[in-house]
């Protein structure tokens, strides 16, 4: 791929972002030109920030990926990221905006009037970050490294440098323009290529993906194998190789393999012949991928729930994610968030039918990635492939920077709410300075984690994050938003027991310290049972603890459900502390 | 051991690092009862656990005597006593019940109580059970008083009829009225400072409104359309400048008062003012103290035109910063000597435009904090540049009224 294209493309698309961040189109008008105050976010343009700010990596890079490794059921991350809107238009949307809350922590406060559960929230929205921020960071790498051929761990920095530096000296100060940008952007880079791509793949005599048998070179194609891997030949192939299989060398010589498995050692190039039915990666004790296993491993049972983990959590977390929350604050009044929330799920229903069009194109053009565990660049790659040429360079570099896009817009989010977070309720004191030095905190974490940890499927690890935001946030806000009934002790117990439990698997499972079998499955997709869990808690310990209910619990949920017009003055007498 | 277990090592050790900070600052203070060298004397010692206890009482009662304090203060007041049980009332209802016996003797309480509601004296009396084990044989009563006569009562059930326990309970029921008394006062502090809004309130009126309908009269016969327009934006302005509800308000909702404002101001003074506005769109919903950012508005424009002959720039900024608003209000007119400043705003001299930059300044650091207050720069022929911040949220504070729908 020719660098020049891309690098200017990732450079322009960093700079396009400064620049709109730090001058912005702030309103500046003269008294002539009335009524600024009136001209508050239009739903229209929130929405499209928010959806800018909500489709990452995973989105972008992801979901493509996972759809050319494991097939059409993987369709149910992209419905799942969709629908999880749904659920936040229904339920949580209008009454997070009447609450007044900025951050998920400050929800917490003003519905349970405790500062003891604004804590406990705090530590919650600061891993979610973390754990959403991890992706995006590794992301960044893995598309710097394939399309420069940098290390691994350069884009990382950069993505890191470039958000934490803009966000720090204040250049996000025009957010709802930077994000509402990124998510245009980010359409024309995936909606342009992929035009040009079906055509070219019409023009090809449009070959059909096949999902239910093996992926199949489509021509001879040679493939590079950057880490030892074991592989499962079905059939016995001849395949030229240079490098060492099975322990024995060789070099540019035709090797007839066996049918089984067979061990490829880092550096080891495959000519595969046309026709060639790609190998399947299998699970090794050494190999951090294989947590995903069981998903593509073929039991049913652990498919089924998988599917109901990614459903439960996709649907679920979606409300808890700490800069998906904030954002509903620009919104003038409850109504307006309920309509903003509308169109969000029209701009990401829309963003959603590109990608999986890119898996199912990449299964068939760039089966071999599935090989080298790179899925994710399947977005990336096939504009060379598939076109070629000037033109295959130039919309490759057009992807790259809706790839960058996407790392910026939602690490920037991500980092501001974090850092937000931080400053307010774990730093001692407050000021700007603090603010700064909560930013470096809030990036520093997840990139000394993208540095050693490697290898995750980008959806897959922002499935996590839902997950533990699921079993946490979602209980919290559905049942502070419509029961009554929710006392201080009990929110603790439900974000301490249920996103305890999922941070826990979550974590363990990232440290490869999960069991084989069942185990694993139940701690890889943790958020069927956390889920209940994180309710059921809730629900039992509240009902305990009757006594405890706020003072102002009625008129907080009044305040919450009544549109702001109706509301008269819902305070406690000498109410301001 | 991979890279990726070490990654979550790594995060798991962060975790729990900051898991440790946090249960640390919260058990910072509880770690005072650990047996020491030199800690006093057995009475020395008596007499600190005993202010100890009565300390950690006082938080919740400072907030005024309501169910919630009353539960917190009993279960920290009854070790203090050491009674069997202690109920406190006000003058309607038993608010909190700490100790066994509640189901027999709750109901009795307020027939006991109100005889010493009437008189306001402390009385000591035989709990009449039918139970034979039941501890709570006797019962002494003393009254919670404030400024406005017996708030309510403390009663304490004994096993026995004990002098000690009379005169306890009689002291930590005065020591209990002392507290409710600085609730009071809290409040009558709060509505002070409201008094003051309302006394702000009637402050803008005189000088602007005569001002402004001179200026519009001005423009009667040679502009009719423009003089209209003004009266409206008169109209609406004074209709929220005097608005009697609400202690809040939005950002947007201020900001057309000032626009409506400087558009008066504007037809008063013609071109000799200029004002810019620059308003992140984000912020406007932000909800503010009313009437926090207009008083500051003024005392721009007044410093800028009143007092010298030039024109006059007025710059209008909210910016959005992370969890806060800033907003910052600008003029490169007279400024002021930074020392007669703070005299002003430290409430020791006063001035005609000095009422609103303390009265502002006091407002905000009461409901925000110390943290809040206003930050001004400026020198005597340098202007004046005033930053406000405000938090994007803080608790109990709610805009009572929507966007205005009115024209």
């Amino acid at each position: 791929m020719n660098q020049t294209y891309a690098v200017t493309a990732v450079t322009v698309v960093v700079l396009a972002t400064v620049l709109v961040g730090a001058l912005g189109l702030r309103i500046s008008r003269t008294t002539s030109d009335f009524y600024v105050a009136s001209r508050t976010v239009k739903p229209a343009l929130n929405a499209a920030a928010i959806s800018g700010e909500y489709l990452s990596a995973a989105s972008f890079l992801g979901i493509a990926g996972l759809v050319l490794l494991q097939g059409p059921e993987m369709l149910w991350y992209p419905v799942g990221y969709t629908a999880g809107h749904l659920v936040l238009l229904v339920l949580v949307a209008a009454p997070l905006r009447r609450s007044g809350a900025y951050t998920l922590s400050d929800f917490a406060e003003a519905r349970l009037e405790s500062a003891q559960v604004r804590r406990l929230a705090s530590l919650f929205v600061v891993g979610i970050g973390w754990l959403y921020l991890l992706p995006q960071l590794q992301g960044a790498g893995l598309t710097l490294q394939i399309l420069t051929g940098a290390p691994d761990w350069l884009g990382s920095v950069v993505v890191a440098v470039v958000v934490t530096g803009a966000v720090a000296a204040g250049g996000m100060r025009s957010i709802t323009f930077v994000q509402a940008f990124q998510y245009w952007l980010k359409l024309t880079a995936l909606l342009v290529p992929a035009l040009f791509l079906v055509v070219a793949w019409a023009g090809d005599d449009a070959p059909r993906a096949r999902f239910d048998a093996p992926a199949v070179f489509h021509k001879h194609t040679a493939v590079r194998v950057d880490d030892t891997v074991r592989v499962d030949f079905e059939e016995p192939l001849t395949l030229t190789v240079s490098g060492t299989v099975d322990g024995d060398r060789h070099k540019e010589r035709p090797v007839a393999l066996a049918e089984g498995t067979h061990r490829i050692e880092a550096g080891t190039t495959l000519g595969f012949p046309e026709g060639a039915e790609v190998p399947r990666r299998t699970a090794g004790g050494t190999d951090p991928f294989s947590w995903s296993q069981p998903l593509s491993g073929g039991r049913d049972g652990y498919r089924l729930y998988a599917t109901y983990g990614l459903i439960l959590a996709t649907f679920l977390g979606t409300m808890g994610l700490p800069h998906v929350a904030v954002r509903f604050y620009t919104s003038p009044n409850g109504r307006a968030a309920r309509r903003t929330t509308l169109v969000v799920l029209g701009l990401i229903g829309a963003f959603y039918l590109l990608p999986p069009v890119y898996g199912a194109l990449g299964r068939i053009y760039a089966p071999e990635l599935a090989l080298t565990g790179t899925a994710d660049a399947a977005v990336l790659v096939l504009p060379e492939r598939i076109v070629g040429g000037l033109a295959g360079e130039l919309l490759g570099a057009l992807l790259a920077g809706g790839a960058f896009a996407a790392f910026l817009s939602t690490a920037s989010g991500l980092t501001m709410s974090v850092a937000g977070v931080l400053t307010q309720d774990v730093l001692p004191s407050r000021g700007v300075r603090h603010f700064r030095l909560a930013t470096l905190l809030a990036m520093a974490a997840p990139l000394a984690l993208s540095v050693v940890a490697t290898n995750m499927p980008v959806a897959d690890a922002v499935g996590l994050a839902f997950a533990v935001s699921a079993s946490s946030f979602c209980p919290l806000l559905i049942l502070g938003i419509w029961w009554r009934g929710l006392t201080p002790p009990g929110a603790t117990a439900g974000l301490v027991v249920g996103g305890g439990a999922a941070l826990t698997a979550v974590m363990a499972t990232r440290a490869g310290l999960a069991p084989e079998g069942w185990a694993h499955t139940l701690m890889a997709w943790p958020a069927v049972w956390s889920v209940p869990l994180g309710f059921g808690t809730m629900i039992g310990v509240s009902l305990a603890t009757p006594r405890r209910i706020p003072v102002g619990a009625a008129a907080t949920l009044a305040r919450l459900h009544l549109p702001e017009g109706l509301v008269g003055r819902p305070q406690r007498e000498g109410a301001p502390r | 051991m991979t890279g990726t277990g070490v990654a979550a090592l790594a995060a798991a050790g962060i975790l729990l690092l900051a898991l440790g900070t946090a249960i640390g600052r919260l058990t910072a203070g509880r770690g005072g009862d650990r047996p020491d060298l030199d800690l006093g004397t057995p009475v020395e010692r008596a007499t600190f656990h005993t202010l100890h206890t009565a300390s950690l009482a006082a938080p919740p009662l400072r907030a005024g005597l309501t169910e919630d304090t009353a539960r917190k203060a009993t279960r920290r007041l009854r070790p203090l006593l050491g009674t069997e049980a202690l109920c406190l009332t006000d003058r309607d209802a038993v608010l909190a019940w700490d100790g066994p016996g509640a189901d027999r003797h709750r109901q009795q309480v307020m027939a006991l109580v109100a005889e010493v509601l009437d008189s306001g004296r402390s009385r000591s009396v035989h709990a009449e059970c039918d139970e034979l084990e039941c501890p709570l044989r006797w019962v002494v009563i003393a009254p919670l008083t404030g400024e406005e006569g017996v708030l309510g009562a403390l009663v304490a059930y004994g096993s026995r009829e004990s002098a000690v326990l009379v005169r306890a309970a009689s002291e930590v029921a005065r020591w209990v009225s002392v507290q409710l008394e600085l609730a009071e006062l809290d409040r009558s502090r709060t509505r002070l400072i409201e008094a003051e809004i309302r006394a702000l309130r009637a402050q803008i009126s005189p000088h602007f409104i005569f001002n402004s309908l001179a200026a519009i009269a001005s423009f009667v016969r040679t502009d009719p359309e423009r003089a209209r327009e003004l009266l409206l934006e008169f109209a609406d302005f004074t209709r929220y400048s005097f608005r009697r509800h609400g202690e809040f308000t939005q950002l947007a909702d201020e900001l057309r008062s000032i626009e409506q404002y400087l558009a008066l101001a504007g037809a008063r003074f013609g071109d000799r003012l200029k004002v810019t506005l620059q308003v992140a769109p984000e912020v406007l919903p932000v909800t503010l103290p009313f009437l926090c950012l207009q008083p500051l508005v003024e005392n721009a424009v007044k410093h800028g035109l009143e007092d010298s002959r030039n024109e006059c720039r007025v710059t209008i900024a909210a910016q959005d910063a992370g969890a806060e608003a800033m907003v910052t209000i600008e003029d490169d007119g007279v400024g002021m000597d930074p020392d007669v400043l703070r005299g002003i705003l430290a409430g020791e001299r006063t001035t005609s435009s000095g009422i609103g930059l303390s009265n502002v300044d006091e407002r905000l650091r009461q409901v925000y904090g110390d943290d809040y207050g206003l930050v001004i720069e400026t020198a005597v022929g340098a202007g004046m540049k005033i930053t406000v911040r405000i938090p994007k949220y803080r608790a109990g504070v709610h805009s009572s009224a929507a966007s205005r729908t009115l024209t």
